[in-house]
């Protein structure tokens, strides 16, 4: 059994650096990359690509990742772990088997394909079945929605993965696996933890929450003494080397850049974090209260003492369904008066929408450059209750009437698509129509959007049966 | 003594659905007891009147030096149904830090807090 084992982050969500897998096997030794390609509502993007074209559903990104890895692989003896097979993993693990074969290492690479993540075929079995799929926030029934449901996905945890390396795949390709088995399942499977082994399985869940979203541990969107965190167009990404004990290190290769601290790597533990002592996955509850940091050294945290429980008897279900449409419009005026000017703006735009008669389910203006961040706290007074309420304050900036510039940022949010169009078409003639001073639309006329939003679900394990594919 | 929240701890702040969590950290251990007293989930919540529809919760992690805060109804709806500009509320972090506590003389004192931390 090895003593130490080092998995690499190499990608917090689909978009992030196209180097960083790349530059974790390549500028020090790891022996895990783990990769992260799914957000809430991506499933619903590569189920409409499946729909489409058969031979799609996977996130394309990956196979270029694995390129620029590939020799790592093959010559070195790393190992890859990603949810990149999003809603066709057999498929993403045909394009890595032909990309390895064009290569001429077809037969180094072995792939663990984990399938039966995917529900949305069987909806209709398991709501028959009393399944009621409610929506975990509001508590209304799936069927609500039924007929504008895109795709339905368990959220499946390490065991799986687990099976994959231990029948020797050195590339384990899941669907909609937690983010944090990707980095548990490879120490589990490394250091022969049981699935009773509560504490160790909750510190290998830990690991995974600090090193998933790439360098947002290492430095990266770290508020804590930002100005001298260096060389960040060269931020190393984390890797975790793990102890069979359960402790581990969050650190990064030499000569890259970010820093590896205590008050970087708490940023990214209390990230997304709901109640600390009940952090829910499929194979454990970590509890966040008994995590220990210290600076062990440059760039070394030690993380220790963390405790975990028996996991619940249910997966956590990522549905995305059809929810209307939006459009978002903006402008940009210019001193003097800037902030008075993009107010009288949306003043007029919304009169035309009355006018129109366009229904909507919500309007939202937000002055970008004055308040859009912060609203009333940022001292500057948009409507007439934050004028009230900011008179006086110590720290108000007032009507903002110094402001060199503020953009207009309109949004439109429903059901009628030609309704938002409509929206779409009232920006521009505010240029030539509207106040004085408006600049910032070449970027021509808003796109209109259809909204995928998210619905989360809860189901019995016991309905959940994935399968391992060795290919 | 009047202090400035952003003079003495960090935050990153995050999305589940509509909620907006916010983790507040103590730049130096000695300061989580004043965060612990003063950073109340009653003030983070007027704090935010206005700004959330729905109701605050704090949880402890005096392990981290850190408080969680939950702000629920922050988002428009979050994620993809929201139009805001902070749709994933990533700077709500900045917004807790805007607070000011007002902690007595004394305690600031032993808490190593100096004048100059002060707001001007």
């Amino acid at each position: 059994m090895k003593q130490k084992v080092r998995v690499a982050g190499g990608q917090g969500f689909w978009g992030d650096s196209l180097d960083a897998p790349r530059d974790q096997v390549e500028r020090g030794q790891v022996d895990y990359l783990m990769l992260d390609y799914l957000a809430e509502v991506t499933m619903s993007i590569l189920q409409k690509q499946k729909e489409r074209d058969p031979s799609m559903g996977y996130a394309r990104d990956f196979i270029g990742a694995m390129d620029s890895v590939l020799d790592a692989v093959t010559q070195r003896g790393v190992r890859v772990v990603a949810n990149a097979g999003g809603v066709n993993p057999p498929a993403c693990a045909a394009a890595v088997q032909s990309l390895a074969a064009s290569r001429g290492v077809g037969d180094k690479v072995r792939i663990a394909v984990v399938t039966g993540d995917d529900l949305l075929e069987r909806i209709d079995e398991l709501l028959s079945a009393g399944h009621t799929l409610a929506n975990m926030d509001t508590g209304e029934p799936l069927s609500t929605i039924r007929d504008r449901v895109l795709s339905a996905n368990a959220y499946i945890g390490s065991e799986p993965i687990v099976e994959g390396l231990a029948r020797g795949a050195n590339v384990v390709i899941t669907g909609r696996s937690t983010d944090t088995a990707l980095t548990m399942a490879p120490l589990r499977h490394e250091f022969g933890w049981g699935a009773t082994d509560w504490d160790k399985l909750a510190a290998g869940i830990v690991a995974g929450h600090i090193i998933e979203c790439g360098a947002q541990c290492s430095g990266g969107n770290c508020l804590f003494d930002w100005r001298n965190i260096p060389d960040l167009e060269n931020v190393g990404y984390p890797i975790a080397e793990a102890f069979p004990d359960g402790s581990f290190v969050i650190t990064k290769h030499d000569n890259t850049g970010g820093i590896v601290s205590v008050p970087s790597v708490t940023e990214q533990l209390v990230y997304e974090m709901g109640d600390p002592t009940e952090y829910i996955t499929p194979d454990v509850i970590a509890d966040f209260t008994t995590i220990k940091l210290e600076q062990e050294g440059p760039n070394r945290v030690r993380v220790h003492g963390i405790g975990g429980r028996q996991a619940t008897d249910k997966l956590k279900v990522s549905i995305a369904y059809r929810a209307g449409y939006k459009a978002v419009g903006t402008l940009v005026y210019s001193w003097p008066d800037a902030l008075e000017k993009a107010q009288a703006a949306d003043r007029i735009l919304r009169q035309r929408l009355e006018r129109l008669g366009l229904q909507f389910e919500q309007i939202l203006t937000e002055y970008v450059g004055a308040s859009a961040t912060h609203g009333p706290l940022s001292g500057i007074a948009t409507t007439t209750v934050e004028r009230r309420e900011i008179a006086g304050s110590p720290t108000a900036m007032g009507n903002g009437g110094d402001l060199p510039e503020v953009q207009l940022r309109v949004g439109v949010r429903g059901p009628d698509r030609g309704a938002v169009e409509r929206f779409t078409r009232e920006i521009a003639p505010l240029v030539l129509n509207g106040p004085p001073s408006a600049t910032g639309f070449a970027g021509g006329r808003p796109k209109v959007e259809e909204i995928v939003a998210y619905w989360p679900a809860l189901i019995d394990k016991r309905v959940v049966t994935t399968t391992v594919d060795i290919v | 003594m009047r202090i400035r929240l952003v003079d003495i701890a960090h935050a990153r702040s995050g999305d589940k659905g509509d909620t907006a969590n916010v983790g507040v950290i103590a730049m130096r251990r000695e300061w989580y007891a004043l965060l612990d007293k003063h950073l109340t989930r009653d003030a983070v919540a007027r704090h935010f009147q206005g700004m959330i529809t729905g109701t605050v919760q704090r949880f402890e992690l005096p392990n981290l030096n850190a408080l969680n805060f939950l702000l629920h109804g922050a988002l428009d709806g979050g994620g993809t149904l929201s139009l805001k500009t902070d749709a994933q509320g990533k700077v709500y972090s900045t917004a807790l830090l805007r607070m000011e506590l007002e902690i007595p003389d004394e305690e600031a004192r032993d808490a190593g807090l100096e004048a100059k931390e002060v707001t001007q």
